[in-house]
């Protein structure tokens, strides 16, 4: 009996699909989804184009706003504020508006306004890496709060057990969010953990001689220094090469943070430069980008409506957990797009 | 007596006011600050104002001929990213370096033919040199901001390099010190730089090679600042070209002329510069030490860089008499 009735069940059942097939290919989806995104614009305005995060940003978004039919544009400001509001300002009052901005603010206030003006403007502001005082339609990027308690936690491990517990800072400067931050989360960690304290925090001004310069007095000041943690892997060469310099390579256990990019990272990582790095998934906060460039664009809503933070996952790497695909390589996205 | 006291006040110029500023702060810096007198922190001190220093003597000789080259840290960050990204495409090291060295000296005569024979002023010229030279090399011949030595160099060898433990570009420094001394001060055309600074057009008028000198000159702060880009790869294992948006090239004006060689022409010498970068050297360390925060450091900075220059206004006031035409 039971054998009669699940053969007749299994027969109603193809009997159904096979009359339901030619209804089904009449899906809804590619249609709206191409209504909503095809030829809109997307621009990406980094501080400067030139630096790997921002390349490798630049390659995937490009990839994928062109594959739905998208423009993507991007403006570089190399490094100088006025320069990225004036391009900011130009796409505002431009006759082809972008649909979306993402923008990668230098510091908490200068483009505050600007921002503002671009989503009365109708334009979605998605702010990138650097958070600004500012409700974006989405924050995509680092906690760098967090970010710097794993630089901290890293460093305490690299010290070990039984070490000086002295740990030497070189900061970025005292007006961009990702130092200021850094900082508070390095001094969260590290008032948990009384046996550690930071014994010097110069500032590099984000500049790899100066780092070089007031690490090699830090580490003469305090000799027993067993880390130092430099905010940003593009000046943390300088402090490599005081550490270097002054022979303390296995002393000192150098943590530093950076996008993950496999020649300014994990090459160096490799060759023993640095001790640990607290990377970005570049491309899964690439993609992060993406999926909210999709969704605002097909979500109906005002721009300025809700403002997320999502943040990528981050992680301190170190020789130890090397992987082959620890980092990505800016050559390899490049050629996605025949670049 | 007392006018003996006043005429040595009238003594103090600009170099010596910047030298008592200079030995003041070290001695206050060696008796409160631990560390600060020893050996291997003097040795970090003058290294951290080497590349500076060097830098710097090639803008003086422009400046006592009376120019200025603001293309100086463009060529110096451009000219060693080119040579390194030559290297890292795999290119071999002489073809790579006679290369890069051509192109430096290409824009060291290309400045030089503009503002002697153009009759640009030195001032347009050169800002618009070094754009075009970060803009070219920038987009044209590399990849990224920050190009890697390639592993094993010999430009990773030369930051390495050691005698009694003093790093080499400090030794550079040295020589190119005494060389440029010597050549200011001994050489025929070295003593025409002053002449043709103080007066361009009596020099020419008596007949010296006013222009081709004005293209030396430039052609010579272009090598300087090629060396002193070596010498930053060399230390840091990499070059990062934004070193062009830095402070850096105001650092280097300001060391040339805090230290008394006027941004007129005609005065000044390798003395100037040593005094300037000492005090810049020493000011930045002794602020490092204390750990005095960033935007506190330019505060206190520019505080004693304008004390220095107004109480040379006030010791050595301008009249008819020493004011130059082209003064800025």
């Amino acid at each position: 009996m039971k054998m009669i009735r699940t053969f007749l069940t299994a027969a109603a059942m193809s009997a159904a699909t096979l009359t339901a097939v030619p209804a089904v290919a009449q899906d809804p989806g590619p249609m709206t989804y191409s209504e909503a995104l095809s030829g809109k614009r997307v621009l990406l305005v980094p501080m400067a184009m030139g630096f790997d995060l921002a390349q490798g940003w630049a390659a995937i978004l490009e990839h994928e706003v062109t594959a739905f039919g998208g423009v993507f544009e991007t403006r570089d400001p190399n490094w100088s504020v006025e320069a990225g509001a004036q391009a900011i300002t130009e796409a505002i009052s431009s006759e082809v508006k972008p649909d979306v901005l993402i923008v990668m603010s230098p510091d908490m206030n200068s483009y505050s306004k600007l921002l503002k003006r671009a989503q009365k403007a109708g334009i979605y502001v998605i702010l990138v890496d650097n958070p600004a005082n500012f409700k974006p339609d989405a924050y995509v990027g680092s906690d760098w709060t967090q970010l710097g308690r794993l630089e901290a936690e890293a460093a305490i491990e690299g010290c070990g057990e039984g070490s000086s517990g002295q740990i030497g800072l070189v900061q970025g400067d005292q007006v961009n969010a990702t130092s200021l931050f850094q900082y508070a989360g390095i001094m969260d960690v590290l008032s948990a953990n009384p046996a550690f304290e930071v014994v010097a925090k110069p500032d590099s001004n984000w500049d790899a001689t100066t780092s070089r310069n007031v690490t090699t007095t830090m580490l003469q000041q305090h000799p027993d220094i067993c880390a130092v943690i430099d905010f940003w892997d593009g000046d943390a060469s300088g402090a490599a090469a005081a550490i270097r310099d002054a022979g303390m390579q296995d002393q000192v256990f150098l943590v530093t943070t950076g996008g993950g990019e496999q020649a300014a990272d994990c090459d160096m990582i490799e060759n023993g430069t640095y001790g640990a790095v607290v990377m970005t998934n570049l491309a899964q906060e690439t993609y992060n980008m993406v999926t909210l460039v999709k969704y605002l664009l097909q979500s109906g809503q005002a721009p300025g409506t809700s403002s997320p933070y999502i943040y990528t996952l981050l992680d301190a790497t170190t020789k130890d957990d090397l992987k082959p695909d620890s980092c990505w390589d800016l050559k390899a996205l490049q050629a996605m797009n025949g670049n | 007596m007392e006018s003996n006291w006043l005429s040595r006040l009238k003594d103090l110029n600009q170099e010596r006011i910047v030298l008592v500023v200079a030995v003041l702060i070290f001695a206050t810096a060696s008796v409160a600050l631990p560390g600060f007198f020893s050996a291997p922190n003097l040795i970090s001190i003058v290294r951290s104002i080497s590349v500076l220093g060097i830098l710097a003597l090639g803008m003086s000789v422009v400046v006592i001929g009376r120019g200025i080259d603001l293309s100086m840290v463009a060529i110096m960050a451009m000219s060693v990213a080119w040579y390194l990204q030559l290297l890292g495409d795999g290119m071999a090291d002489h073809t790579a370096l006679l290369l890069v060295f051509a192109g430096v000296l290409a824009i060291g005569l290309l400045n030089g033919f503009l503002v002697a024979y153009a009759d640009v002023p030195a001032i347009f010229v050169t800002l618009a040199s070094g754009s075009f030279v970060f803009g070219y090399v920038r987009s044209q011949l590399i990849s990224s901001d920050a190009v890697p030595v390639p592993e094993g160099h010999w430009i990773a060898m030369l930051g390495g390099l050691r005698f009694a433990s003093i790093p080499i570009e400090v030794f550079l420094f040295a020589i190119l010190s005494g060389a440029m001394f010597l050549f200011l001060r001994y050489t025929k055309w070295g003593r025409y730089v002053y002449y043709a600074g103080d007066n361009p057009i009596a020099a020419r008028n008596v007949g010296m090679p006013v222009r081709p000198m004005l293209v030396l000159r430039y052609v010579v702060s272009a090598l300087t600042a090629f060396t002193a880009g070596l010498l930053t790869a060399a230390s840091l294992h990499s070059i990062n070209t934004r070193v062009v948006n830095s402070t850096l090239l105001y650092d280097i004006v300001l060391v040339t002329v805090i230290g008394g060689i006027g941004l007129s022409g005609g005065k000044g010498g390798v003395r100037n510069v040593l005094v300037g970068a000492a005090l810049i050297g020493i000011m930045l360390n002794a602020m490092t030490i204390v750990d005095i925060p960033l935007l506190y450091q330019n505060l206190i900075k520019s505080t004693i860089l304008l004390l220095a220059i107004i109480m040379d206004g006030l010791l050595n006031p301008r009249d008819e008499q020493t004011a130059q035409q082209g003064d800025i």
